[in-house]
């Protein structure tokens, strides 16, 4: 789609010819256009489904049901936003979900046995992630090991600390965290606000950026890469980084949520971020994604979920209805990738 | 003699046409070699025969019936097999399972031991691996031994038609031998023998027609005895080769642009020491595993060195990773395209502008400015005449020629002083092979120091200013133009194994 709007450009005009500026603005407006068409298909899903929950139940087309699940996703996006990135470079982070607790953990801990402000406790749970994210991928990349191993580790390992930092019991932090809900703006809370933001600079920062262009180019041929002369291990080492930091700032907004750090919050998260993820058609197998869609994968679990319970499904349907989906999305897109390709083919 | 397979009209096209009206005849005993160029269709030729490709157009007719293969089990039972040029030898298994793997012997899917080493001894016996266990597993062999063994999975089977796509590309001179001896027993039984080789004195000796395909046509069928090599050679290129790339007298200036002393690579590369002038071509020459691209990827920090000195401009420089020889201004052109060099699956804007990412493409290094990148990749695009749609197109849809010059075309535009291109042309078509010599010519035109490796000794003569001969893991000889002799450069390919052998 892309072809038919590029401006034919004489050769030889050097790199930085100033005649592009007419075409960056028609270049603008079909990068805009072409994140809008990746996404239509899960919009779309996302309509069907609001249209059918709504005819089924006259209680879930209101503001307050859109509310609750708004204020409910933060979690989810924030560990699906650093999956994301995983995912695209080729690897796995299974540790996330004992990521969010052991921060959690340490939220609690700052806040209530050392009385600490509230912003240097989740400062510190950020750097806790973030130092967790640090040792897969040094592990990953020193030991050549595939981060599937290494974060399994980690998911026993992080949970283990979760316990001794925690004392295996849930500790109440109270109004300290709540604080951090009740800010809100037309009803949303401040975590949701914060992450469809930062959703939107992590798509900005994959579509624009070189950093972002690197883990595309490392998930598609990372010997290419390397033999180009880019050093990948300071990318792959930033990517687990920021995957652990995401998982340290669900697990603030977790606290904010329950208002309280729980030992065995988050497990199984891993595993409902990169359904999410992979419903928004990133590749396991790397080198494409798109973090918009992961957030659209997010919203279509958390709709269906919401939904199901609103016209009374028992958990046994809910999860049954929800792993459907997931085969059925990854099923979809294989079919629209093929196609994409055979038109790639035919020389568009 | 009675012919035995017939091609009529063959064709076949991927990107662009590979195959066109192609006429080909088997006869029952007889060695039938298949030459041509890479990239001239003799591969998809023989892929067609072998039931792995369906041809777009045309028909086959063996032993007098319609022959459409729609898949290789298809073509065996119809008794045609094929032995391929790629390994697909599985390294995990054992030699025995390898060689029976879609009939182990077996009892209710018990594999019977005993039954399958017997058939194992039998067959391995005939590719002269007397001395080979057949429960070793693959992964233990070297590559000629691997070959051997597709080779004797190959003919260990009742067969009419044979198909060897390049089998002795990575056999010693004896080995080879021992194949040639096993051909002619099968040729006796009235097997039609397909033949494909790029060693052009070994398709003189064992065969007895030659088919000459150029740019998917076939180009002349020579009798045993009407040809020279000569002539073979000229009808593969359609013109003759030395006069065509020979290149005008060197342009070198006497500046040591780059120099390696001492490189040690282990286990395979043992001594390297040379130079490159500023406006040189330097070739490396060399067998099959002498140990060329080795040394490359050492000198490029792609592999770890035991030792050795690396001077820039008479500078001593340190690399440890290939990111630092590209910032000391070295590129490297890998041997294989597809798994080193491109990203198959994207835009070639994106495979064009990978290594200039942040120094020239991103504002403050970071941010991609998408107009300048669309400006840059439709200038390499139209400068080195990549046959593409758009530089949105994805690089996989390329031909192998094109697909090469995407690749060469991120490290032109990274602009190095060094540039080491290992089988630049390696698969690509003539015409594309031709446009690279001239890229590369000018490039040390311009000043730039080349380093090429080629197993193509035709291509090194044509091209280079100087010779260096690996042999072994080590540089045996330079010899300028001139000095050099096709056997004064096999002598040297070869000197560090006659001398181990004599010792």
């Amino acid at each position: 789609m892309n072809s038919k709007n590029t401006p034919s450009i004489p050769a030889g005009s050097p790199g930085g010819a100033p005649s592009v500026a007419a075409a960056t603005k028609v270049r603008r407006t079909s990068q805009v256009r072409e994140v809008v068409e990746n996404s239509l298909g899960l919009v779309v899903v996302l309509i069907l489904l609001v249209a059918l929950f709504s005819f089924q139940t006259a209680h879930f087309f209101s503001a307050t049901t859109f509310k609750a699940i708004a204020n409910e996703i933060p979690t989810a996006i924030f560990i699906a936003i650093g999956m994301t990135f995983v995912l695209i470079i080729g690897g796995i982070d299974l540790s996330v979900g004992s990521v969010l607790a052991l921060g959690a953990g340490i939220l609690g801990v700052a806040i209530v046995q050392w009385h600490w402000p509230l912003w240097a406790a989740s400062l510190l749970c950020v750097l806790t992630g973030a130092l967790c994210g640090l040792l897969n991928g040094f592990l990953t990349i020193r030991f050549q090991l595939p981060s599937f191993i290494v974060t399994l580790g980690l998911l026993e390992a992080a949970r283990g600390a979760t316990y001794l930092v925690t004392n295996s019991q849930t500790m109440y932090i109270g109004s300290a965290v709540e604080a951090i809900d009740n800010v809100s703006l037309v009803g949303l809370s401040l975590p949701f606000l914060i992450a469809i933001a930062l959703a939107i600079v992590a798509q900005l920062v994959l579509s624009g950026s070189v950093f972002g262009r690197y883990l595309i180019a490392l998930g598609t041929n990372e010997e290419a890469v390397r033999l180009s002369g880019i050093d990948t291990r300071p990318i792959k080492l930033a990517v687990f980084v920021i995957s652990g930091a995401l998982a340290a700032l669900g697990g603030i907004s977790y606290c904010a949520e329950l208002s309280s750090a729980d030992p065995n919050a988050g497990s199984g998260f891993e595993l409902a971020a990169i359904a999410a993820v992979v419903i928004g058609g990133t590749s396991l197998m790397g080198g494409r994604g798109s973090v918009i869609n992961s957030l659209f994968g997010v919203l279509v679990i958390a709709v269906l979920e919401t939904g199901l319970a609103q016209i009374g499904a028992q958990e046994s349907v809910k999860r049954m209805v929800t792993g459907a989906v997931i085969i059925i999305a990854v099923i979809v897109d294989f079919y629209r990738t093929r196609r994409a390709e055979q038109k790639a083919r035919s020389g568009k | 003699m009675t012919v035995l397979l017939q091609t009529r009209g063959l064709a076949k096209a991927y990107a662009g046409p590979v195959l066109s009206d192609v006429n080909f005849e088997l006869r029952a005993g007889e060695v039938h070699a298949l030459v041509g160029e890479n990239g001239a269709g003799k591969s998809t030729l023989c892929n067609i025969i072998a039931g792995l490709r369906q041809a777009d157009a045309g028909e086959m007719i063996l032993q007098d019936k319609p022959y459409h293969p729609h898949n290789k089990k298809a073509a065996e039972l119809r008794g045609v097999r094929i032995v391929l040029q790629e390994l697909s030898v599985i390294d995990n298994l054992t030699v025995a399972e390898n060689l029976f793997l879609d009939h182990l012997p077996n009892r209710l899917g018990w594999i019977s031991g005993a039954r399958l080493a017997e058939a194992a001894r039998e067959a391995l016996d005939k590719v002269g691996l007397t001395e080979l266990d057949p429960n070793t597993p693959v992964r233990q062999l070297g590559i000629g031994q691997k070959q051997l063994v597709e080779i004797a999975a190959g003919i260990s089977q009742e067969c009419k038609v044979l198909i060897l796509d390049e089998p002795t590309a990575a056999l010693t001179v004896a080995d080879a031998k021992r194949l040639f001896i096993q051909v002619r027993k099968l040729q006796d039984a009235g097997v039609g023998i397909i033949f494909i080789s790029h060693h052009l004195e070994e398709v003189q000796e064992i065969s007895d027609r030659v088919s000459v395909l150029r740019d998917g046509r076939m180009v002349a069928v020579k009798e045993r005895g009407t040809y020279s090599i000569d002539d073979i050679i000229r009808l593969m290129v359609g013109r003759d080769l030395s006069e065509t790339v020979e290149r005008p007298s060197t342009t070198s200036v006497d500046r040591i642009a780059f120099r390696v002393e001492g490189l040690k690579a282990p286990p395979v590369v043992r001594e390297v020491s040379f130079k490159v002038h500023a406006g040189e071509i330097l070739g490396f020459a060399g067998l099959m595993g002498s140990g060329r691209t080795e040394t490359m990827r050492a000198i490029f920090g792609a592999d770890p060195r035991a030792g050795g000195r690396l001077f820039l401009d008479e500078k001593e420089i340190q690399i440890g990773k290939p990111a630092d020889a590209v910032k000391l201004g070295i590129g490297f052109l890998t041997e294989d395209r597809k798994a080193q060099g491109l990203l198959l699956p994207k835009p070639l804007r994106m495979n064009i502008s990978l290594a200039r990412l942040r120094d020239e493409i991103a504002i403050f290094g970071s941010w991609i400015r998408r107009s300048i990148e669309d400006t840059v990749a439709a200038r390499w695009i139209e400068r080195l005449r990549v046959r593409c749609s758009s530089a949105e197109q994805s690089a996989v849809n390329l031909s192998g020629g094109n697909q090469q010059k995407v690749v060469l075309a991120r490290w032109l535009y990274r602009d190095c002083s060094v540039l080491i291109c290992d089988e630049p042309t390696r698969g690509i078509d003539v015409g594309a092979k031709f446009e690279i010599y001239q890229l590369l010519g000018q490039l040390a035109a311009a000043g730039k120091a080349i380093i090429v490796v080629s197993s193509d000794l035709y291509e090194l003569l044509a091209l280079c200013d100087r010779i260096a001969v690996m042999s072994a893991g080590k540089l045996a000889a330079i010899f300028p133009r001139g000095e050099w002799t096709e056997d004064r450069i096999m002598a040297a390919a070869f000197s560090e194994l006659t001398k181990a052998a004599n010792n």
